[in-house]
């Protein structure tokens, strides 16, 4: 279980966040419109974040 | 995964992946200017604004704006009468040679208030109406439509293919690790899972609704068959319209039947979108969501008088629906960015995936081989 969550923890939690974002943004205006930016701003938030850094891993 | 299995997936991306990667390539180039095509089209001096007056200043009558529409093309004939959802100052009248007529058509946007002709062009001219040729039909009509929704079917074979393979090559793996001291081959592999794994929720949504774009005139098409059909019974075999009847009574008795909603637009009689003997009035809510589920208001195009106002089936709402997931076009210019930036992500998913699979003796090989020989085990 440990390592299913280890492995899939991060990219279901991205995949359902930008999921509601997309869907929610449909709804309405304001709070929603927050809803989608935050929803599809953490998947590039995290490509640039990983992809981009310098500092090399193991 | 028993070793079986991790190479069927395996041949299953790959070759998903590979029919696909080039048209997926050029969905994903020509998509980047759509997305900005108001942008553009302000920036080419394409996109109509209108006068500012007051608020309270009266507006013409259809009938008054077809009339201004019609001294710029006299031998034409209007096909479709629509406005913007946040700008009713504007009527943009779309004329062509006949009601069916799929080349050649004018548009011409006419102010509400003084009749004033305020732009004209040619709907299929231009550097934007090429590129959304070639997203949508790659030039080659129907037939293109469809073949670019068997690629976009593919895309998601290699996306779900992709996500089952994402397991054996991550197991060891932190999340967002890209190994940067090894070769540039291992750093692209690691690039191509991390990307393929973040834009996942957004390539399956916009894969999935371009799809269902595809059929759009295959659904409007079984959408008559099934329902207006049945709607006009009593039309059945009568001669097609001589003399259409005022415009305006027509929306005038659409708006009387639906008054909470406002308007998307009007087809003329014989268009995709109406019957040989009414004019389809398609009407919207006031609501982000409700704006974009028209309902159609079948109105006899001589009496004026509505015939029929039927929400519209499940089918139809779901092609509505699927345009904004597909375009990007509800959160507005925020929302524009975070579209082009996961549609650039697409396209590194795609070019390092290409770059993988020429790497005929690369970490995909290598990662793949050892998986296989300790499920042999």
């Amino acid at each position: 279980m440990k390592a299913f969550w280890s492995l899939w923890g991060w990219p279901l939690a991205i995949a359902i966040l930008g999921a509601v974002g997309l869907v929610g943004g449909l709804a309405g205006d304001g709070g929603w419109d927050w809803l989608a930016w935050v929803g599809l701003g953490v998947p590039c938030v995290a490509a640039a974040w990983f992809g981009l850094r310098r500092r090399p891993s193991r | 995964m028993n070793a079986r299995s991790l190479r069927a997936w395996a041949w299953l991306h790959k070759w998903s992946s590979l029919v696909s990667t080039l048209f997926l390539l050029v969905l994903c180039l020509t998509g980047l200017p759509l997305i900005f095509h108001h942008q553009v089209g302000r920036w080419l001096g394409t996109e109509v604004s209108s006068p500012a007056m007051r608020a309270d200043a009266p507006s013409l009558t259809l009938d008054q704006v077809m009339a201004a529409a019609k001294t710029r093309f006299p031998s034409k004939v209007g096909m479709y009468v629509s406005q913007e959802p946040d700008d009713d100052a504007i009527w943009y009248v779309t004329m062509g040679d006949t009601p069916t007529s799929s080349t050649g058509l004018k548009q011409v946007a006419v102010d509400a208030r003084t009749g004033a002709v305020l732009a004209e062009h040619r709907l299929d001219t231009g550097v934007m109406a090429v590129i959304h040729t070639i997203h949508v039909e790659l030039f080659l009509g129907e037939t293109g439509k469809l073949f670019l929704g068997c690629m976009g079917l593919l895309m998601l074979v290699a996306i779900v293919s992709g996500v089952v393979l994402y397991a054996p090559f991550m197991r060891k793996r932190r999340f967002g690790e890209v190994r940067r001291g090894r070769s540039t081959r291992v750093k692209w592999l690691d690039l191509h899972n991390l990307l393929g794994i973040v834009t996942l929720t957004w390539a399956v949504v916009v894969g999935a609704t371009g799809v269902i774009n595809t059929w759009a005139d295959l659904v409007i098409t079984h959408w008559r068959d099934d329902q207006v059909a049945g709607l006009l019974a009593r039309y059945r075999g009568l001669p097609p319209v001589a003399r259409l009847g005022s415009l305006e009574k027509a929306f005038a008795s659409a708006r009387a039947r639906q008054p909470d909603m406002k308007i998307a637009f009007i087809a003329f009689p014989g268009t995709a979108f109406s019957s040989e003997h009414h004019y389809g009035v398609f009407m919207r809510g006031r609501t982000r969501l409700t704006e974009r589920l028209v309902r159609p208001v079948l109105v006899d195009a001589v009496t004026g008088e509505v015939t029929a106002s039927q929400a519209p089936p499940w089918y139809m709402n779901a092609l509505l629906l699927s345009q904004p997931l597909h375009f990007g076009d509800y959160g507005g210019v925020i929302m524009q960015w975070l579209w082009a930036a996961l549609d650039v992500l697409t396209l590194i998913v795609l070019g390092s995936g290409l770059t993988l699979w020429l790497d005929k003796r690369g970490p995909v090989r290598r990662v793949l081989a050892s998986d296989l020989r300790s499920a042999a085990r």
